[in-house]
């Protein structure tokens, strides 16, 4: 897919987002408006997957560590395919596949139940070894946090993948700037990180602009070409990108738009998808 | 009882290990900087290359444990029970038992048996917050026969399990004809008119000399060995409190959350008859030699019979 078909998608995903936190009355629109560029090229350009076969044995896999940005990862895979349209509309009611935080039993395309901080990048590292252990030819992504690298359990398993030199391995920090109680630097800031993960063996790619689709695809495929590390991308990323009031503002981290609001976002973003269509 | 045999079934499974990992290639073992105590070293040894060490890291072993088995193989995980079912409950719980996989989480050095150590290694609650856990199986094997077949068990079985292992040598009760091994199926050892003693782990030995020592006063205990604490065998520990009408249940963990908890809560639903719970009575351990503790605690033969006196009296 081009860059610019798959900024399209990111903007389908984007307003999948809003209508699922808006539906649900809550949830976490802010982490997953930032992370929608990244989620969206792993699965339309990077992973190999098969929305036909969610369970396929050799797919790719992706943790979501940071599991709050569910209706990101939702509204992905209802683009890929791998549920009914409309299935959005049901995040977090009773009954719904679409649990407040991802769960692998209940929703196709969910390879990990997640979302209590620091404990799904253990299971991708877990993943990946089990990769290099029966000799499967996946590859394991994790999406993490900059707030959640605080916890102390991602360097435990940012120790174990980087003495095993699990080059199947690829964390994606999204490094927002900020988590509940404010900035990361007003909170515990875990930064500077770049050398912290070298320094746990990592390959460190950094980059610069993560809702920057090239610089996106650049970075992965940077990453591609590692052998021997796991590797670290530091996504720098706008927490809540696409929509203007929710955009560096640490309040829309977990709330959801009211009607009036949720207009608002959507007349946002529909105007840009007109004007991506504009540039096709 | 000295001429029994008494092996300790933290080395019951090492060894079973090492049987399964000649039939089976489809799971992986990690440890916690432990391998020689918990005695995975045993795996380790014959299987270099299907053994992990995740080091002092309890929390993220048991969530690569959870990624392992979330590609479709099975992982142990093995440490002591301390850092199982205490340092790592929450990655237990949200990265294993939520998604129900294949992890068979396998404690040893459970209760004040540890010894020297002393109370911060000397787990009294994993019963209880494994139990908690939906979906959670606990087994705690009574022997080096049961413990061997419990850990083929877990292997087979679909979900999660807690294995429950001791440090201490144990008589071995088990190496009996007819000896069959199913989880989720308490095996009365002992048949008796008068009370029913349901224990797990090293009580069920204590239980049994208990009975014996009581016969000779004239008591008939009926000793039913609960092997899985969860889920438990209400059919069995129902009947046979039904038949008795009197239960003591006795287990080297607190009385509160373990064996007698889950006893008393099915009996106060369906079968409501007097209880007396042999346990560590919500304290924590001193250091000293495992048997002295026992008998200082009363997780021995003396205590259940003091307990059966009790209900008696």
């Amino acid at each position: 897919m081009s860059d610019d078909e798959l900024k399209r998608v990111a903007n389908e995903v984007r307003r999948g987002i809003v209508t699922a936190v808006h539906a649900a009355k809550s949830g976490h629109p802010g982490g997953s408006l930032g992370a929608a560029d990244i989620l969206t090229y792993l699965y339309f350009e990077e992973m190999e997957i098969d929305p036909a076969d969610p369970a396929k044995a050799d797919r790719d896999r992706l943790v979501l560590s940071k599991g709050h940005a569910a209706p990101g990862l939702y509204s992905v895979l209802d683009e890929r395919g791998y549920f009914p349209k409309g299935d959005l509309e049901t995040l977090r009611h009773i009954g719904s596949h679409l649990q407040g935080h991802p769960n692998m039993n209940d929703t196709p395309g969910v390879d990990m139940s997640s979302g209590s901080l620091g404990q799904g990048v253990s299971a991708a590292v877990g993943m990946a070894l089990a990769a290099k252990h029966w000799g499967d030819p996946y590859r394991v992504f994790a999406l993490l946090g900059d707030g959640e690298i605080e916890e102390g359990q991602v360097w435990e398993a940012a120790m174990f993948a980087g003495n095993h030199c699990l080059d199947n391995l690829v964390l994606v920090v999204d490094h927002n700037g900020l988590q509940i109680d404010g900035t990361i630097e007003e909170v515990n800031s875990a930064m500077p990180i770049a050398d912290k993960f070298r320094a746990f063996r990592f390959h460190v790619i950094e980059l610069a602009d993560g809702n920057d689709m090239a610089q996106i695809r650049a970075a992965f495929e940077a990453a591609r070409g590692v052998t021997g590390a796991p590797v670290a991308i530091i996504a720098e990323t706008v927490k809540g990108k696409g929509v203007s009031f929710m955009e560096n503002e640490v309040g829309w981290h977990g709330k959801a738009p009211d009607d009036e609001q949720y207009e608002q976002a959507m007349a946002e973003l529909e105007a840009d998808a007109s004007e991506l269509a504009k540039e096709a | 009882m000295s001429d029994v045999k008494r092996i300790a079934t933290r080395a019951s499974y090492g060894e079973a290990l090492v049987e399964l990992g000649a039939e089976h290639d489809d799971f992986v073992v990690f440890d916690a900087d432990l391998a020689a105590a918990t005695q995975t070293g045993k795996f380790k040894a014959a299987y270099p290359d299907r053994f992990f060490d995740a080091g002092i890291a309890e929390a993220n072993m048991m969530g690569m444990a959870a990624g392992v088995a979330a590609t479709g193989r099975v992982a142990f995980a093995s440490t002591f029970a301390m850092f199982a079912a205490g340092r790592a409950f929450e990655q237990v719980r949200n990265s294993i038992g939520y998604p129900h996989l294949n992890v068979k989480i396998c404690a040893s050095h459970a209760g004040v048996s540890v010894g020297e150590d002393g109370a911060t290694h000397q787990c009294n609650e994993d019963i209880a917050l494994m139990r908690v856990i939906p979906g959670m199986t606990v087994v705690v094997p009574s022997d080096d026969v049961e413990a061997r077949a419990a850990v083929r068990a877990a292997y087979e079985l679909d979900g999660p399990v807690y294995l429950r292992f001791g440090r201490l040598a144990v008589p071995v009760i088990n190496d009996v004809p007819g000896y069959e091994f199913e989880v989720g199926r308490a095996r009365v050892l002992r048949e008796g008119a008068d009370v029913t003693i349901c224990a797990c782990g090293l009580m069920v030995g204590a239980a049994l000399e208990a009975a014996e020592a009581l016969a000779a006063e004239g008591v008939s205990a009926e000793v039913v060995n609960v092997h899985t604490v969860k889920p438990l065998d209400t059919e069995t520990v129902l009947a046979s409190a039904a038949k008795t009408g009197r239960v003591v249940t006795a287990e080297e963990h607190s009385v509160i959350g373990g064996l007698g908890s889950a006893v008393c809560d099915a009996l106060a639903e369906r079968c409501p008859v007097p209880v007396r719970k042999v346990g560590v009575n919500d304290v924590f351990g001193v250091s000293g030699p495992a048997t002295d503790l026992l008998r200082l605690y009363g997780l021995d033969a003396a205590g259940v019979i003091a307990a059966v006196d009790g209900l008696l009296a």
